[in-house]
């Protein structure tokens, strides 16, 4: 070993030594949110292709919506881009009116041509989220008519129906409609390509925060937006950082290096619940855990074993147990807090019945059943929790566990024979969820569209008429109705076994407040959080 | 050099003929072993049972989405096409582009690499440092209690698995006893305080003088770089003992000791100092086998680097980047057996005079 | 006594009078210095209480290793005198899980054994007695086979086969062959060209059948020595797989996945994560102990 190689050694093994007498204490900046989540799910931050939770709420903190929805009461539906809005006589055109004086924090003003540019670009560029706004018959041909600037501050949208009023609304509500900087965005066109290339590791918003790196992975840094039109944020500077893991992001929180940790499951979520320098905020979220029963097995078609398998799942105790805090018990496509939910839980764990059910269907002995399981350790711990009590009805269960890809890869194609998941709705009007869970307008396997139902086989003409005539209804009051009896019938028939709605958790450190925890991710906000000494 | 080799006044430019030589044949070795791996990775690749187009688009894109998706990704092509595109591509460094964070794999692979690098060096060092020593006395000591003990103590580096060791050592180092940084590399409040310039980042907080930001990188390194080290220890005092052995039974010890010469110098300078030929080639495998340790602990201790970059891939099914780092992983270990290789021939006289 | 001591004087004959004979007597003097080296007898009374407990597992399991106790009250208790090592997150008793994950763990062995030592023989023999371009087209995937790291190229062949026991113990023995093979070829290399080969091929011998019948069998015992010592290496292999949830898939009771499912709770209940990792600790110290002794007794040199 060369003499060179030698000190450098002696240097470290000497400040390694030197470090074990040092407790390491870290501090948050005063001025910077930190955050610990898992935020590999991050692939683009460009509003017209964001699906994603995490990539959600930074847009949702980064960028405005023409219009938005109080978060404690989402029928309250208020402008943020747009001042006013008109629905024309023959319910199939909205006009939208822009709030003077608004400006980009790139520094220019807002116009109407925004908005325009950026839902004609949405349809354009196709991406995943697209189809929120080419269910109203837009389309890369037309939408340079059916979205138009009819003056400065005037725009107006025309679709091919007479859809309820708020589910457009709503869907403007989503990233998909969030307005970018026409004029910063097409200055970084190449090959035509509006932008798109650039705007997925970049920003051109309006919110309270500007992105300012996003590193997969890693990091997501958002700083504070000086030219934003509302009050201005009292943190500088907001970082989020990839830590997959509750325990570490607990252990993090502990120590004080992160301010808020957002993935912490029911055990850190009890032992920080004694901690003094913690708190604990947690709101509905609209996601919902099912099991989706595979119409195409001969045993799981019948319907006294669908019926059966709505018994054999102990929802109560795994709310209580596995999941404590992280969920509620819930049995209907429509999550909590949705217009129509519908929030009556008929089934509970009883074995008896179960196999009552089974004996009818010619099954006394029960019968051998796979479940694709993604690997995460809480859907892995609800599946094996599952197979627990289906085996005391006799039906063997088999786990195949994947990561998230083979899982849906293989619930796409039909192969599974059941699918334990989590859905969360797109946008906040409940035909988000209707669409997939009741409709199916093509069961062949060559399907242009794969909603929930046609991934089950489940055919049902019927129903989807049901929840294609509820999206035509304006009355609010009529509508929610429909949408009530809609559920009842598919709670008892469907071929989905809905158990639980989501609650996100935030563990928080003492004297951060002011975090808005909302139903949808692009809803939860930081822009008022403080922090004080 | 060597006490015992008449050779030696030949002087090491004696070996440039044959180190060209073995270089040529290793190039060639080398070229067909990466096309092996190419092929490897390939068909690895294409029997993956997950559809790669929804990694791009997602669950809930419109068919036209998907389709539009299908078509650039080329898997409408043959499979011998597919294959030539992607011989092509590998051949001018473009592995394709990561699905999960959208850019080129050899960029991300840049950009982690450099921190599995701090990492395996850190431990490869703590391992040579520790390793060397207690082989050296094991051999001296030979039988005897000192000698057994090291070996047991090695022999648990060989058992205990990495990662349990890993998290057992957070558990009690950082959340009980909070003598060490916790998971990651460095603390945020540091991080926007370092200018990334060679990635490692002691190198960078030295040189920019930032000792509060060196500190810490260096409490977050300190448990990880103890693990790996305390496993290349184990590997690397084993390996010394054997070879400082044979050298205790050479002649010229035995001269030496008759001489009168001190023991001390006998063994840390004349055995030693032939011993280390053998062990320049044990100390660099055991770096390669360093990179491969690092998947399990990055894991554990969120390490963002190249392992931690292969399991994350691995888990959301981009198997264009699991495919780029096991390509560079095996490039990289060919690259190190190589270099050992002409270290070897260039060290080691009598090899020299075999060949 | 007279018969055990013309037995042992049987097997030491310095003139054994068949290869039989001598091949039970080179075993025998293997296991008498084997038996002298104390490290070398813990590892195989491990080895051995770990086929017994497999063996056995449904006797001394005190409760089922699948399906778990009331989620409400028998999760994650400590351990105790009713749950020895405590219980994990399904209220499984963790120390009826480990000795069912013997089994796997044998499994594991066993089967990477059975797959890989067959390949590398052949592979081995065959590029060895051949020679020529045959030699050096299966010499040189030995060697792409080789330019990867084990576990790295494990991964990549479990993520192509997907997740699972079956499809880990196929990764594992398709990266573990190549040091068997390439020790076969060496092997062979010193006796293809030995009288009795020759004399063999003289007599009309296919090659197929030279190597089958008389090459593969010279070289078997040093190929399944060196299997043994690396069976240490393919039990962390196995749990660093199930660890990273590649392995064994719940419920299985397998030690790296059941490391992987308590890491969530180490910090609260630290008995989750740490028993399954004694166990694998306990285990491969045992087959490496026993190894080190075989070494120590079979290659005199290299344990100088």
């Amino acid at each position: 070993m060369s003499y060179i190689t030698k000190q450098i050694a002696a240097a470290f093994m000497a400040s390694a030594i030197g470090l074990a007498s040092v407790p390491v204490q870290a501090q948050t900046p005063p001025d910077t949110l930190i955050q610990a989540w898992q935020i590999d799910d991050v692939i683009s931050l460009d509003p017209a292709e964001v699906f994603e939770f995490t990539a959600s709420e930074v847009l949702g903190n980064s960028y405005q919506p023409l219009v938005g929805y109080d978060v404690k009461d989402v029928s309250d539906i208020f402008g943020v881009i747009a001042e006013s809005w008109e629905v024309s006589e023959d319910g199939k055109t909205f006009t939208f009116t822009i709030k003077p004086g608004l400006q980009f924090a790139s520094g220019n003003p807002i116009t109407a041509a925004d908005p325009v540019f950026s839902l004609q670009r949405a349809v354009k560029l196709d991406k995943s989220p697209a189809f929120i706004l080419t269910q109203f018959g837009l389309n890369a041909e037309n939408v340079d008519q059916m979205v138009r600037q009819t003056g400065d501050m005037t725009m107006e949208l025309e679709m091919d129906k007479a859809y309820a009023p708020t589910l457009l609304l709503y869907c403007l509500t989503a990233t998909v409609g969030f307005v970018v900087d026409k004029e910063l965005v097409m200055s970084h066109e190449a090959d035509g390509d509006f932008g798109y290339e650039w705007l997925k590791t970049n920003y051109a918003g309006s919110g309270a925060f500007t992105i300012r790196d996003w590193r997969a992975n890693e990091v997501i840094v958002l700083e504070r937006n000086e030219n934003f039109s509302g009050d201005a944020s009292p943190m500088a500077r907001a970082i989020y950082r990839h830590i997959p893991e509750g325990s570490t992001q607990r252990l993090l929180l502990e120590k004080g290096d992160i301010d808020i940790a957002r993935n912490l499951g029911a055990e850190e979520i009890i032992a920080l619940a004694d901690n003094a320098d913690i708190k604990i905020e947690d709101g509905i979220k609209g996601s919902i855990y099912y099991m989706g029963l595979n119409q195409k097995n001969e045993n799981l078609m019948k319907p006294e074993v669908r019926e059966a398998m709505k018994y054999l799942v102990d929802y109560a105790t795994i709310a209580d147990t596995i999941m404590k805090g992280k969920v509620k018990v819930h049995q209907a496509f429509l999550p909590e807090g949705f217009l129509g939910a519908l929030n009556d839980n008929p089934y509970a764990l009883n074995v008896e019945k179960a196999k009552e059910l089974l004996a009818a269907a010619d099954l006394p002995d029960g019968f051998t059943v796979t479940m694709d399981t993604r690997n995460t350790p809480e859907i892995t711990a609800m599946a094996e929790a599952i197979q627990q009590t289906m085996a005391d009805a006799g039906i063997k269960m088999e786990l195949i566990p994947g990561d998230g890809q083979q899982t849906l890869t293989k619930y796409r194609a039909r192969n599974h024979d059941i699918y334990i998941g989590r859905w969360g709705p797109d946008y906040q009007d409940p035909h988000t969820n209707a669409d997939t869970f009741a409709r199916n307008p093509d069961n062949g396997d060559d399907a242009a569209s794969k909603p929930l139902a046609w991934r089950n086989a489940w055919d049902i003409p019927e129903m989807t008429k049901q929840a294609d005539a509820a999206v035509l209804e304006k009355d609010a009051k009529a509508r929610a109705d429909m949408y009530i009896a809609l559920q009842q019938e598919h709670q008892k028939v469907s071929p989905f076994v809905i158990m639980f709605q989501e609650i996100e958790v935030l563990g928080i450190r003492k004297d951060v407040n002011g975090f808005i925890i909302g139903p949808s991710f692009n809803d939860n906000s930081f822009r008022q959080v403080t922090k004080s000494e | 050099m060597s006490t015992t080799s008449p050779e030696n006044s030949g002087g090491r430019w004696g070996a440039l003929p044959i180190l060209g030589m073995k270089a040529g044949k290793l190039t060639a070795t080398i070229a067909v072993t990466f096309f092996g791996l190419l092929v490897v990775t390939f068909l690895i690749g294409r029997v993956v049972p997950v559809d790669p187009v929804l990694a791009v688009v997602g669950d809930r894109a419109s068919k036209s989405t998907y389709d539009a998706a299908y078509l650039a990704l080329g898997l409408d092509k043959p499979l011998y096409h597919q294959f030539w595109i992607y011989l092509k591509n590998a051949l001018s460094g473009d592995l394709g582009v990561s699905v999960l964070t959208k850019k080129p794999i050899i960029e991300d692979i840049a950009r982690v690499f450099p921190a599995t690098l701090e990492l395996a060096t850190a431990g490869i060092l703590l391992g040579t440092i520790t390793g060397v020593p207690l082989g050296v006395w094991g051999a001296v000591r030979q039988g005897k209690l000192a000698d057994q003990v090291i070996r047991v103590v090695g022999l648990v580096g060989y058992s205990a698995p990495i990662f349990w060791l890993g998290l057992l050592g957070l558990l009690v180092f950082y959340a009980k006893l909070g003598w060490v940084a916790g998971p990651g590399r460095i603390d945020i409040a540091y991080e926007y305080s370092v200018t990334q310039v060679t990635g490692l980042l002691l190198i960078d907080t030295a040189m920019q003088g930032n000792w509060a930001a060196f500190v810490n990188v260096l409490a977050h390194l300190a448990l990880p770089a103890t693990l790996l080290g305390y496993f290349s220890m184990a590997y690397i005092s084993r390996m010394t003992r054997s070879f400082m052995l044979a050298e205790l039974a050479q002649e010229y010890v035995t001269t030496a000791r008759v001489k009168g010469v001190a023991e001390w110098r006998i063994i840390w300078l004349h055995a030693l100092r032939n011993a280390a030929v053998p062990l320049v080639t044990v100390i660099a495998l055991s770096y390669a086998g360093l990179l491969e340790g690092s998947v399990l602990t990055e894991t554990v201790f969120a390490w963002p680097g190249l392992g931690q970059y292969l399991t994350n891939s691995l888990q959301n099914a981009d198997m264009n980047a699991v495919l780029g780092g096991t390509l560079v992983i095996g490039i990289i270990f060919v690259g190190l057996n190589l270099l050992s290789d002409l270290l070897y021939t260039v060290l080691d006289p009598r090899v020299r005079r075999r060949t | 006594m007279s018969a055990g001591v013309s037995r042992r004087d049987w097997l030491l004959s310095e003139q054994p009078a068949s290869r039989r004979q001598a091949k039970l007597g080179q075993a025998y003097r293997t296991w008498v210095q084997l038996r002298r080296n104390k490290l070398a007898m813990v590892g195989l009374g491990i080895v051995l209480v770990l086929v017994l407990a497999a063996i056995f597992a449904d006797v001394i399991a005190p409760y089922d290793p699948l399906s778990g106790g009331d989620l409400r009250t028998a999760r994650l208790l400590p351990p105790s005198w009713a749950h020895l090592m405590g219980t994990d997150d399904q209220a499984r008793d963790i120390f009826s899980r480990i000795v069912h994950g013997s089994r796997l763990t044998l499994m594991v062995v066993a089967m990477v054994a059975v797959i890989a030592t067959p390949i590398g023989l052949a592979v081995g023999t065959t590029a060895g007695y051949f020679g020529g371009w045959v030699d050096t087209v299966l010499m040189r995937i030995t060697d792409i086979f080789l330019a990867f790291p084990r576990l790295i190229l494990a991964l990549a062949f479990v993520a192509a086969l997907g997740p699972g026991i079956e499809n880990a113990i196929i990764a594992i023995a398709i990266t573990s062959w190549p040091p068997y093979a390439r020790l076969a070829r060496a092997e062979t290399l010193t006796i293809r060209n030995a009288d009795y080969i020759d004399a063999i091929r003289l007599q009309g011998a296919g090659s197929g059948r030279i190597i089958w019948g008389h090459v593969v069998p010279l070289c078997m015992s040093s190929v399944i020595v060196r299997v043994t010592l690396d069976m240490a290496g393919i039990i962390l292999t196995a749990a660093g797989l199930g660890f990273l949830g590649l392995g064994a898939q719940p419920p299985q009771p397998e030690w790296g996945a059941m490391i992987a499912s308590g890491r969530r709770f180490i910090i609260d209940f630290w008995w989750v994560a740490t028993m399954p990792g004694i166990a694998i600790f306990v285990v491969s110290l045992g087959f490496n102990l026993l190894g080190d002794g075989l070494r120590d007794v079979l290659d005199p040199k290299a344990a100088q």
